[in-house]
């Protein structure tokens, strides 16, 4: 059995690669997936601490979680898709009508 | 023996979920009647989403007076509950008002607006009334998915776009944190029901479980990002300033409120036996959101963009009253969302006036000489600023006294002292809008006004609300201290 803080050590390893990859990325697809990524860390969270625990809210939770994730991707890229359609690009810089 | 379990929705007491229920078959009923397509001029969706929301209004009301727990305690019926649904229905109302000729004149009359402003409304209602971390979080979901798209639904025009994909980026983002937070919550105190955290820790009431304080400051990102405090306001004179007007009153007032509505029953619920160990930290957020909010709108010349700053500012007010804490505290923050709720979509429904067709004219310099233009608007819109600014007779000054009253009971002056210097500061900014429209003349043709009537009874009742309750305040303070007895 895989000791509990080997797997939350390796949750808050792709929590902080998705918060980096969010910083340091320029590309809104890319940014998008290092969400997907915070998302999915906080669900082995859950998972691990459930099965330590010996309890099901964590599990359930993780359902929850999958299917609003669902949701942010359907929305996320027709944002997406749209701001392509009339900028030709998804490079954040080079997004910058709003500003002061 | 064996029990047969009793079926549990036989045990549900309808009433008590009426509003979640209308909203839904409302928002459902719009999207099916789209088989049948409307007209680019039909008023069918504002007219279903205004009786979804009067019949969600009156199921809450019915049931004012009852307390429930509903789903094993997830979903709550007490005081805050009916407070807020309340409140939430009358934000959606104002706002179906304010877009009705809008979204005609601009292009935007679709049945999915609607649909989407009725489902935001929808989250904003379970946040409030969720009683548990996962509730809060699909209720904070489902409002933030439908705002991300109303932002962007002029979806011809680049800065609709741009601020729905900033808002969509910078929000999901907030959504990891608190999600991550939620997670290590869950994994410090093995549960997430509000009422059992606030137990669990009270036993315990430490800190130096790190995963009780990393979870914590997580989950306090989450909720500072939705309702815009400072470090974490940056999308919202993006947001603000691209979405199309009314949108950007409906999530000014709505998405605020009920942020602040999780935000009250998270702090005081499940982290109250903490309250000494988070209140410093809240209270330098709070200095920070006031100064900074009020600093940078003085330099806006673009009006959406000006009270998007505003709103910052308002944010930090609240703050300190949940800094105060307590029943006069919390009453206070309570108070005060419903306050600034009507004073800013009072001005934001006079925004969506201004301009033609596909035009929107929100710079200071178009306001000029509409006061003596167009009387009642002038009026309402200086009512508006002196009471977003906090002067006396109207709503936002008794707000304010509430929430400075509640801070000085707490001994809280240094956070008093930062937040009259900066109601000082605000009023400022918001009298030159008055200035703009009694004192200047416009430079070649003055700005059109698309004068509707339901936008107009928009202002009409916000007006008489921002007046009435800087007068006779009492009543709705009285709810607000009572809405609030179910967190202490």
């Amino acid at each position: 059995m895989i000791p509990l803080s080997w797997l939350i050590a390796l949750s808050a390893i792709l929590f902080v690669i998705g918060v980096v990859g969010v910083l340091v990325r320029r590309n809104a697809i890319v940014i998008f997936m290092s969400i997907e990524l915070m998302l999915n860390a906080a669900n082995l969270a859950f998972v691990a601490f459930a099965r330590h625990m010996n309890s099901l809210d964590g599990q359930i939770f993780v359902f929850f979680v999958m299917t609003v994730a669902a949701a942010e991707v359907a929305i996320g890229l027709a944002i997406i898709v749209n701001v392509f359609r009339l900028r030709e690009t998804i490079l954040v810089d080079e997004i910058n009508l709003l500003k002061g | 023996m064996n029990v047969v379990p009793q079926p549990s929705f036989l045990m549900v007491d309808w009433w008590a979920l009426g509003a979640v229920i209308a909203l839904t078959v409302g928002c459902l009923a719009l999207l099916v009647l789209e088989f049948l397509p409307a007209g680019e001029r039909s008023s069918r969706g504002g007219v279903i989403s205004l009786l979804t929301l009067g019949v969600s209004a009156y199921a809450v009301l019915r049931v004012a007076q009852d307390r429930r727990s509903l789903f094993d305690g997830m979903f709550v019926h007490d005081g805050m509950t009916v407070f807020f649904t309340v409140l939430f229905c009358a934000i959606g109302i104002l706002s179906v008002l304010m877009s009705w000729d809008y979204v005609k004149r601009t292009r935007i009359n679709q049945a999915e607006y609607y649909a989407l402003l009725l489902s935001s409304v929808l989250g904003m209602v379970i946040m409030a009334a969720s009683n548990d971390l996962i509730t809060i979080f699909l209720g904070l979901e489902l409002m933030s998915l439908s705002l991300y798209v109303m932002v962007g639904f002029r979806r011809t025009r680049l800065e609709s776009n741009e601020a729905a994909l900033k808002y969509f980026l910078l929000g999901a983002f907030a959504s990891g944190f608190l999600l991550y937070g939620i997670a290590l919550l869950y994994g410090a105190t093995g549960t997430t029901d509000l009422g059992r955290m606030g137990a669990f820790l009270a036993d315990s009431p430490v800190l130096s479980n790190p995963l009780l304080l990393v979870g914590g400051l997580l989950v306090l990102a989450g909720f500072a990002f939705k309702v815009a405090a400072v470090p974490f306001h940056m999308w919202t004179p993006d947001a603000y300033e691209g979405a199309p007007t009314s949108v950007t009153g409906f999530m000014s007032a709505g998405a605020k409120a009920a942020g602040f509505a999780a935000l009250l029953r998270f702090g005081l619920k499940a982290m109250g036996p903490l309250e000494d160990q988070w209140a410093p930290l809240l209270s330098v957020i709070a200095a920070l959101t006031m100064t900074v909010g009020n600093v940078t709108a003085l330099l806006q010349q673009n009006l959406k963009r000006m009270l998007a700053y505003s709103s910052i500012a308002h944010a930090g007010y609240i703050l300190v009253a949940i800094v105060a804490g307590g029943t006069t505290g919390a009453g206070a923050a309570v108070f005060y969302l419903a306050v600034y709720s009507f004073m800013n979509l009072g001005a934001f429904a006079i925004l969506t006036m201004m301009g033609q067709g596909r035009d929107e004219r929100v710079l200071v310099s178009d306001l000029h000489g509409l006061g003596f233009r167009r009387p009642l608007l002038g009026v309402a819109m200086t009512v508006f600023m002196i009471s977003l600014g906090g002067i006396p007779p109207t709503a936002g000054f008794m707000g304010k006294i509430q929430v400075f009253g509640a801070a000085i009971e707490a001994g809280l002056i240094p956070l008093v002292i930062i937040g009259v210097l900066n109601s000082v500061i605000s009023v400022f900014y918001y009298l030159r809008v008055t200035v703009a429209m009694y004192m200047r003349e416009p430079e070649g043709e003055p700005t059109a006004i698309s004068q509707g009537l339901p936008a107009l009874l928009c202002v009409v009742i916000t007006l008489v609300l921002t007046v009435w309750l800087g007068i006779q305040a009492q009543p709705l303070w009285v709810e607000a201290q009572r809405s609030v007895l179910s967190l202490l």
